[in-house]
Order: C-alpha cells, then structure tokens, then sequence
C-alpha cells in the first residue's frame, strides 16, 4: 500500500529529526572527555560540575531574565497587533502586518549587525537590554501567529452582548475577551520564552559583557576538555524546552476546546 | 462643529481604532527594524578611517566588495548553499507533510505535527554542535556504516565542507519547509481528487496535475521561508562547515567584530540582503506564471 511506504519514510524522516536530540543525554551521562563512541559507563559527575561553575550561573541568570522580560513584552505587542489585524479594517493593513511580521523571515544576521550599529550610533552599549530589545523583534512575530488563532477562534457576539449589557470597552476586554484569549497568551509567553532563551546570534553580537547561555556555550564549544559539561547544560536546556513546549500545546489546545473548535494543527 | 468633536469622532472610526491598536508593534518595529536597517544602509555608504568614521558619500565600500573576488565567492557559495538546503529541505519535506495531510487520521494530525516541531524549538547551537558529532570521522555515522561493512575507511567528504552545512541546515528547517505545506495540502478539496480518478486519471497523473499545482503556494512559502534565512547562517558554517563551508555571515561577522570596519560589513549586510530579495521576486514571479500556465 502506498500509506505503508510512506509511513516508512515519515519514521525514518523522525529518526533524522531526533538523532542530534537523542545522543545528547548519552554524552552527557558518559564517562568520557571525549565526544565519540564506544560510550564508557554511567556518570552524573559532568552535571555536579555545571553547579560549581560561576560564570555559567550567572549566564543562567541572565538568560532567565532576557527570556522573562522579552515573553512578557513580545506578548504585549502580539495581542496589540493581533487584535488590530483579526479585529479590524485600516489602511495599508498587509503592508503594516507584514513589517511587523518581517523578522520571522529575516537572516537573523542582518537583525543583529544592524541593531548593533544602530545601538552603538545612538551611544547605547551592548548589555541585557539590547538584548531584550533584540529578542522581542523576533520573538512578536510567533506571538501575533500564536494569538491570531486565538482571536480569530473568538465569537463576536460574546464582546457585543458585554456592550449591550451595559458593560464599558475596558472592562468587557478584562471580563471577556482576556478570559477567552488567557490560553493563546500563556502558549505565546512560552514559546517566547523558549525563543529568547535558545536564541544564539542576536545574543552573540548584543549582549557585551553580559553573555547568555548559548553565548557562554559558544565560547565554551572552543575547549574539548569542557565538552562533556557542554552535552549536561545541553541536556538540561533540551529538557526544559521541551517541557515548554508540551505545556504551550497543552494551552493551545485548551484554547480552542474552550473556543468549542476542533484542533486542526500545531503552532503557526 | 469645533476641532475635538470631529477629532474623537474620527477617533471612533473603525480604521484609526485599527490603527491605534497596531501602532505599539508598528512603532517598535520601525525603531529596532526600519532605522537599524535605514543605519546599515547608511554606514555602506561611509568608509572606516582607522578609528573613526568617515562620513562622506562614496560608493568605494560597493567597489571594493564586487571587484575583490573573496566576498563574490562567498557570497556565490552561500547562495549555492542555501539553494542546495532550500531544494534538500523541501523535497524531504514534501512527502512527510503529504503523508501527514492524506494518510494519518484527523485526530492524530496535530500530534505528527507536534512530534515534529519539538526538535526545532530545541537550542539551535547545541542540534548544530551535534551534526559535528555525528558526522565525525568516528562519528556513529561512519562506525556504523563501517561496521556495516559498507565502507572500508571513514567518509571524509561529510564534515568540514559544504554537504555538511547542508545536511545540517536541512534538519534545522525541516520544520519550516513541512508546515507550510502541509497547511496547502490541507485545503485541498478532496472531491477534486475524487473527480480527476472518475474522469479516468490514475493516481500519478492526478497527483501531478490535481494535488501539486494546489499546494504549489505552500511549496513557494516553504521554498522561501528556508532560502532567505539560510543565506545569512552563521553558526552552522563556523562549527561543521571547515575552510570550504564558510559563508557570507561569518565575513560579515568578521568585518564587524575582528577587522572592526562596520562600514564595509553593512556594505556586504545590503549586498545579501539586496541578493537574496531579488531572487524571492523572481521565484514568486516563476511560479505564479508556471502554476497559471498553458490551461
């Protein structure tokens, strides 16, 4: 049967999108310095060493606040332009939902020297702020795809009858649209989060002396004795994205079972 | 009527509520987008002197950059690279969005697509980190088709050049190039199908001239979606592509950060960027005549 052949390929095709993810955890758990197989016996010493490190803590903490910061802003701007764009008709509509969405096709590279010698012209230097003000360019554009699905899966009417009952604007958006979209704004903040906190480049040019987690993995990768304590991190960031994401879809679908429609699709 | 009434008047209006609204994300994407942009635009015009900038117009950086054959063939290779990623991605991808959308029940849709997601949301630099590992010359790759007894010594031709870059970037984009055409292959009809079979089509027949011109829009999006990102990769040519698989980004990376020369770096950043726009135009151009075609 033609299904049979092709369900084949798509298990093989996984078997190819899971490789890099499935070897981690072994180097990370080997007895070895050295990143190659045969693997040597079970240890856990590589993630003791992870704790001792300072300059990764204080990555971490950095890491944490940019993606905490960013998921909350970028969340802001998606529900501003999504609504804008479900919601409403005005002038120059695509062009102005299509710059905003421009960064989700951008060479992040451009994103990055650009914002750089922008920063630097106005006499802004490199710190976690730039970075935020990086990550949230790029991070608006999944927000609003998130949240179009949101808004668009709401029911009109349900806002209009708060008007008609005598509700005002403000209230009828805290009382019944940010109840209805709350699912959509908690997978946005997650997958936000988990952007910001992997993303590598506009780190790598933005954050100066204030490097991230993937900045501070970048100039770790340099060194083979620190690769085994590289794979740990690895496996713990891997983990906890993952983790993330289940969460996001579990909201995600909570969302438009609440919105009484069937799920026809993942993120995007 | 005085100037406030007609203002909050307006205010009501169905378009300025609109535009209220989108303007915070406008507005910042004009700041952190559009003026870094116009900056680069700007600075490729400059020139450095020594330490400071040199603020008259020239078109030498321009110059320098077309006529010094090192930044052609970077930029030559990284739009051949990312042209082999882009069609790698794609006809990989085809087949695993068609089997998703024709050949997996309805209620298991969103999980296939999830499964596939998840490794793209995974940190970037440590999936590339792994291909090097892989590919490695004692790598799982090569020991087992060694042990296979496939081959009698390690392949070399895998890692440290540009089939490396574009293996690995093909895994980073997978995702990119299934989702959009999945969603094209979603919205076809399916009684369209059904009619070409009863008018006598077999099934390769009603694939090519039903099922593919339909999803040839997902098939753009995909196509660009990975193509211009590639272009301007950084991490992936620096970890597995070796001497041969460096690209554009790492000498733009280079003129900003090492050789300190913003100047010539945003002249190359204008350069890829005007590149690569140019054929996402002629692209969508080609396949709007193409699907449109002889009826």
């Amino acid at each position: 049967m033609r299904g049979g052949g092709l369900k084949t390929y798509a298990v093989i095709y996984l078997i190819f999108l899971y490789a890099p993810i499935v070897l981690l955890p072994l180097f990370a758990f080997n007895d070895g310095t050295i990143i190659a197989f045969p693997l040597q016996g079970f240890t856990t010493h590589w993630f003791a060493e992870l704790v001792r490190t300072e300059a990764l803590i204080e990555a971490t903490v950095n890491s944490l606040f940019i993606a905490v910061v960013t998921a909350i802003l970028a969340t802001c701007f998606g529900l501003f332009a999504a609504r804008a764009g479900t919601r409403h008709r005005f002038p120059a509509k695509a062009g102005i939902m299509g710059f905003i969405m421009l960064p989700l096709v951008l060479p992040e590279i451009i994103v990055a020297v650009s914002l750089l010698v922008a920063m630097l012209q106005v006499g802004l230097s490199p710190s976690v702020w730039t970075v935020i003000a990086g990550h949230v360019l790029i991070c608006t554009p999944f927000a609003i795809a998130i949240l179009n699905g949101s808004f668009a899966n709401m029911d009109n009417s349900l806002e209009e009858a708060a008007i008609d009952l005598g509700e005002t604007q403000l209230s009828t958006f805290r009382l019944i649209t940010l109840p209805l979209v709350m699912p959509g704004i908690i997978a946005s903040l997650l997958i936000c989060f988990t952007i910001s906190l992997d993303e590598f480049i506009i780190a790598f040019f933005l954050s100066g002396n204030e490097p991230t987690l993937p900045v501070y993995l970048w100039g770790q990768l340099r060194f083979p004795g620190r690769l085994p304590v590289i794979m740990a991190l690895g496996t713990i960031l891997v983990a906890l994205s993952i983790l993330l994401l289940i969460t996001a879809e579990y909201f995600r679908r909570r969302g438009l079972r609440r919105a009484g429609l069937k799920d026809t699709g993942g993120f995007l | 009527m005085g100037l406030s009434t007609r203002l909050r008047r307006a205010a009501r209006t169905e378009s300025a509520r609109g535009l209220a609204l989108v303007s915070p994300p406008l507005f910042y994407a004009l700041l952190m987008l559009a003026a870094p942009l116009g900056t680069i635009l700007l600075f490729s015009f400059w020139t450095q002197d020594f330490l400071t900038i040199d603020r008259t117009f020239t078109l030498d950086n321009y110059r320098e950059a077309l006529s010094d054959p090192l930044y052609g063939e970077l930029l030559f290779r990284s739009l051949r690279i990312a042209g082999a990623v882009t069609v790698v991605t794609v006809l990989l991808a085809f087949p695993i969005a068609y089997f998703v959308s024709f050949h997996v029940r309805p209620d298991r849709k969103s999980l296939w697509l999830f499964l596939i997601t998840i490794p793209f949301w995974t940190s970037y630099l440590i999936r590339v980190f792994l291909w090097r590992v892989i590919l490695a010359f004692d790598g799982p790759v090569n020991g087992t088709l060694m042990g296979l007894g496939i081959i009698d010594e390690p392949l070399s031709w895998i890692l440290y050049n540009a089939n490396a870059v574009v293996i690995t970037l093909a895994h980073a984009f997978a995702p990119f190039a299934i989702l959009p055409i999945f969603v094209s292959l979603e919205r076809i009809d399916r009684s369209l199908l059904e009619a070409a079979r009863d008018l006598g089509e077999n099934r390769v027949m009603t694939f090519l001239r039903v099922t593919l011109p339909l999803a040839m829009p997902g098939v753009l999006a995909a196509t660009l979606i990975v193509f211009i990102p590639t272009i301007g990769d950084y991490v992936t040519p620096r970890l597995v592509g070796g001497s041969g698989g460096t690209m554009i980004a790492n000498m733009i990376q280079t003129q900003f950060m090492r050789l300190n020369n913003a100047p010539l770096g945003s002249t190359l950043a204008v350069i890829a960027m005007l590149s690569v726009t140019v054929i996402s135009v002629a692209l969508i151009l080609l396949t709007r005549r193409w699907t449109r075609g002889p009826r």
